[in-house]
């Protein structure tokens, strides 16, 4: 929403009427459920006790609680941290032009476009010793393999998958900065006689950095919000060793029918991401705002 | 510093048969080493394509490029060591404005010292010592395009530097500022300098010598004055100039010359049959219609251009523009007025080539 | 030395290809297998090829409505999300007005939200609608992310548009319906296929929402397929045919829209 001065106009509003409704019933009403039963204890659908920020209190207490939330953490950072620097790379690797280029992007893109619960049943039966490639080939190997069973096999798994899954969203966001960078840059540093690792760190890396921003914001927030295709593969465990946050709510949600403590999680997780995005989302266009403060004093 | 030589034609394709699968029709040009040189023409005539075969970003389908007589044709840009300017600002954006013009010679292994004193040395004779620190980022369009030539410049032993449309994205006012730099740098450095562009102004200010091309055809190659005076080709008369040249249906027959019905007297050699003749509004004569040797035409318009003003005349469905200062007496509209179309600047055509 | 880099790229290329085409491939491998084949023995190809799974989802009306309804809750909501968002993204790229970067912003939270924090009030809500196992309900739940998503791309594209071309068609007299469905719209089509991928590919891919609010109507095909365990043990072979056909209408989107991915997962930002 940024560039040439917009007139003002609040009949905009109408415009904007339909969006609002729309995801104010998917959202509000939803959310203000969720506030509502955060804040009452619901011993029967006749008998509610308002119990202010009780369930809150408890849910911060919560042992299991934190661990499933650093749980989460390593997760998230794993991701980030594979799945960044691999979608770069592959971006790179990527043909652009030609038939090569458009089949090249439908195999990448393919991973992202499966039910998700069909990613996890793909490598829940990938992973099996019995039946699958990879369970069969690391036998076959000697290694002792079973992510149901082991959990660090199972944290490797999850991750593996997960990178298998979501690394082509950051390659294809990459992919697209990269075409954005006109030919006479990659012509000027050749008569510079730059070396391949100057043009990657002088003009791509720069020029990445808008669509990188996307990337990391979209990635961390969708591997805290994780839910089914761990689910399906381990079902969270063995025990609770795969069982992320949403996983946990779900199951005190559900499961374990604790509304309260629940919906009091449920406005914590969110405010967490929230509060994490807007951290990150901030200092990365601090990176950008030097130049941008350069510019007006020139 | 270079003299370059082409001897070479660029085709599309892999076969050539007609002349529309040339992007550059067989030619022969040669740059002299230190000359200032200008390629002119609308869009799609090649320009950029003959830019980019002298500075080796792209290799000719047939013939050679030459520098120093040595045949360059397969060497990088790199190895032909020529230097860059493209349309927009190319710089790097991380880099303060010094890192940007060390970039090339730390490249090349220069020693710290060296590098810092070459540096100095461009910066000052660009007129941005005091930038030096600032990020490249934040600088406006013409200083990065400052700093983009400076890249070029920075290495000692540059052959030739070339410009594509440098001033495309440089607003109006500063356009000025730039075209001063260049031939400043002209002066001082002697380097061979290539520019390309659409606009005749930038062309026939900067260069010693042009070449108009049109369609993947070096048109004429020559001084601004010649390319004025006697255009060897329709083309070259009807581009330059502003308004181009006025051209005339003629008709030799024998010794008599008539030109839209009328008999003129001329004192040249011309050949027989269909001509054309080429007259530029500067040098049409506005004189009274019963005037010995003029042809009547009737004054349709005028235009007061500020500096000067264009009196357009017609005659049957031939339209000719007269170019005529202000401290001569206008006519006015609907006037019928003689023009004197013979005079030592009248040019005479066939098939669009210049005969006489 | 251009020769050595080419290779090395390629050969990290051809690497990742092979990663991400493996577990596809094993999938597709084990569809054309029977059960039997399947927990007997071990072969990277089908010993005993077969369409015997694919024949048993295309007759079996309970595996094959899985697909249909997948499709008819994903296309509702692909045409209602892009069909609120457009005028909204007009109104962002175009307008200032009062609370417009808050809303903004707020739409974007909601993609933030855990699908899983409104899964029991969304139960509630639509049993109490009486929308339960409905189509019309996963397509309602779905405009929770795909409305933000399809706003912030099609604000994305119309930033690109200059407004010179909105103010010629309002001095030569059009409305503005008119001129948003003769002018604009062609404008943006590219914005418009990019928008309209997103909100079905987050839509044919969610599980959660998708399979708390259906039952047996609408049940889509991702909860068909958690089904699978039979008193004969896990119908392996029949999982793998379902799974793959999922990934069919995903294919073909991509297809059509292959030129424009690239710079709409950028949400035209680039």
């Amino acid at each position: 929403m940024s560039g040439p001065i917009k007139p003002v106009n609040q009949k905009a509003w109408w415009l904007v009427l339909p969006v609002i409704l729309c995801v104010a019933f998917s959202a509000i009403i939803p959310l203000m459920t969720v506030v509502n039963y955060s804040v009452q204890d619901i011993i029967s659908p006749e008998r509610r006790v308002f119990v202010g920020v009780e369930w809150f209190m408890e849910v911060l207490r919560d042992e299991d609680l934190h661990e499933a939330l650093f749980r989460q953490i390593q997760y998230s950072l794993s991701v980030l941290l594979i799945e960044v620097p691999l979608g770069i790379a592959l971006a790179l690797c990527m043909p652009a032009h030609g038939w090569k280029s458009s089949a090249v992007l439908v195999v990448v893109a393919l991973s992202l476009l499966i039910p998700w619960n069909v990613v996890g049943t793909i490598w829940q039966i990938f992973g099996r010793a019995d039946i699958g490639l990879l369970g069969y080939t690391l036998e076959r190997m000697g290694v002792e393999y079973s992510y149901t069973g082991n959990a660090t096999h199972a944290w490797i798994t999850v991750l593996v998958m997960d990178v298998w899954h979501w690394t082509p969203l950051v390659a294809l966001l990459a992919f697209a900065g990269l075409r954005s960078i006109p030919d006479a840059y990659y012509q000027a540093a050749q008569i510079d006689g730059a070396s391949r690792i100057a043009v990657f760190r002088y003009i791509q890396l720069p020029k990445l950095r808008g669509v990188l921003v996307i990337a990391v914001l979209l990635r961390f927030m969708d591997s805290f919000m994780i839910y089914t295709e761990p689910f399906v593969l381990t079902g969270g465990g063995p025990g609770n060793a795969t069982t992320f946050l949403s996983q946990y709510l779900t199951q005190k949600a559900v499961g374990q029918f604790d509304l309260g403590p629940a919906a009091a999680f449920s406005l914590i997780y969110f405010l967490i991401i929230l509060l994490f995005s807007f951290v990150l989302y901030n200092w990365m266009q601090s990176v950008g705002t030097a130049d941008a403060q350069e510019k007006s004093h020139g | 510093m270079a003299l370059i030589e082409l001897d070479l034609a660029h085709a599309y394709g892999a076969n050539p048969q007609k002349d529309e699968d040339y992007a550059l029709l067989p030619m022969q040009l040669r740059f002299e080493d230190g000359g200032a040189y200008a390629l002119l023409g609308p869009s799609g005539c090649g320009k950029s394509t003959m830019l980019n075969i002298i500075s080796g970003l792209l290799a000719p389908s047939h013939g050679t490029v030459r520098f120093d007589g040595i045949d360059v044709s397969a060497q990088s840009p790199q190895q032909r060591n020529i230097a860059q300017v493209f349309q927009f600002p190319v710089i790097y954006d991380t880099m303060t404005v010094e890192q940007n013009l060390a970039f090339p010679l730390k490249n090349r292994g220069l020693s710290p010292e060296r590098i810092r004193q070459r540096v100095g040395e461009v910066a000052e004779m660009l007129e941005i010592s005091h930038e030096l620190n600032r990020r490249a980022a934040g600088l406006s369009a013409d200083q990065k395009q400052i700093i983009s030539l400076g890249r070029g410049l920075v290495r000692p032993d540059v052959s030739a530097v070339l410009f594509d449309e440098p001033l495309t994205v440089i607003d109006p006012h500063l356009k000025w500022k730039l075209r001063r730099k260049l031939k400043q740098i002209h002066h001082e450095l002697r380097l061979t300098l290539i520019y390309v562009t659409h606009d005749q102004i930038e062309a026939l200010t900067f260069a010693d010598e042009v070449v108009v091309m049109s369609r993947g055809r070096a048109v004429q190659v020559g001084r601004p004055e010649d390319l004025f005076e006697r255009p060897a080709h329709t083309f070259v008369g009807h581009f330059i100039g502003s308004p181009g040249m006025n051209f005339l249906p003629a008709a030799v027959d024998g010794a008599s010359l008539k030109v839209l019905d009328v008999v003129l007297t001329h004192d040249r050699d011309l050949p027989q049959g269909d001509l054309t003749l080429g007259i530029r509004p500067e040098y049409l004569e506005i004189v009274s219609p019963q005037t010995p040797e003029s042809v009547a035409f009737e004054v349709e318009r005028i235009q007061d251009i500020g500096t000067y003003f264009l009196v357009a005349c017609r005659r049957g469905d031939v339209t000719v523009k007269v170019r005529m200062g202000p401290e001569k007496s206008i006519p006015t509209a609907g006037q019928t007025v003689g023009l004197r179309l013979m005079s030592d600047r009248t040019c005479f055509y066939r098939n669009e080539e210049l005969v006489v | 030395m251009v020769k050595k880099r080419f290779k090395k790229r390629n050969i990290f290329l051809a690497a990742y290809l092979v990663f991400a085409l493996l577990p596809i491939y094993w999938m597709l491998n084990m569809s054309f297998k029977t059960n039997e084949e399947i927990v007997s023995s071990f072969s990277l190809w089908p010993q005993d090829f077969t369409f015997a799974n694919y024949m048993i989802i295309f007759t079996d009306v309970s595996w094959y409505s899985g697909y249909i309804n997948s499709l008819i809750y994903v296309l509702i909501n692909m045409v209602i999300s892009v069909g609120v968002a457009l005028p909204a993204a007009y109104a962002f790229s175009r307008y200032r007005f009062l609370g417009d970067k808050h809303v903004f912003f707020w739409l974007l939270t909601n993609r933030m939200t855990p699908p899983a924090v409104f899964l029991l009030p969304f139960f509630q809500l639509y049993s109490t609608l009486g929308m339960m196992d409905t189509h019309i309900a996963v397509a309602l739940a779905h405009l929770l992310f795909n409305v933000p998503l399809a706003v912030w791309i099609l604000e994305g594209f119309m930033s690109g548009i200059p407004r010179e071309i909105d103010e010629t068609a309002y001095i030569d007299g059009y409305s503005f319906p008119r001129f948003f469905l003769q002018i604009f719209l062609p404008l943006i089509k590219a914005g418009v296929g990019v928008a309209a991928f997103f909100c079905f590919m987050f839509s044919w891919v969610e599980l959660l929402l998708a399979r708390t609010l259906t039952s047996v109507n609408a049940k889509p095909i991702v909860a068909t397929m958690t089904r699978t365990v039979s008193a004969s043990g896990m119908d392996w072979a029949t999982l793998a045919a379902a799974g793959a056909l999922t990934i069919v209408p995903g294919a073909i989107v991509i297809w059509f829209v292959r030129h424009y991915i690239a710079k709409g997962f950028a949400m035209g930002r680039v």
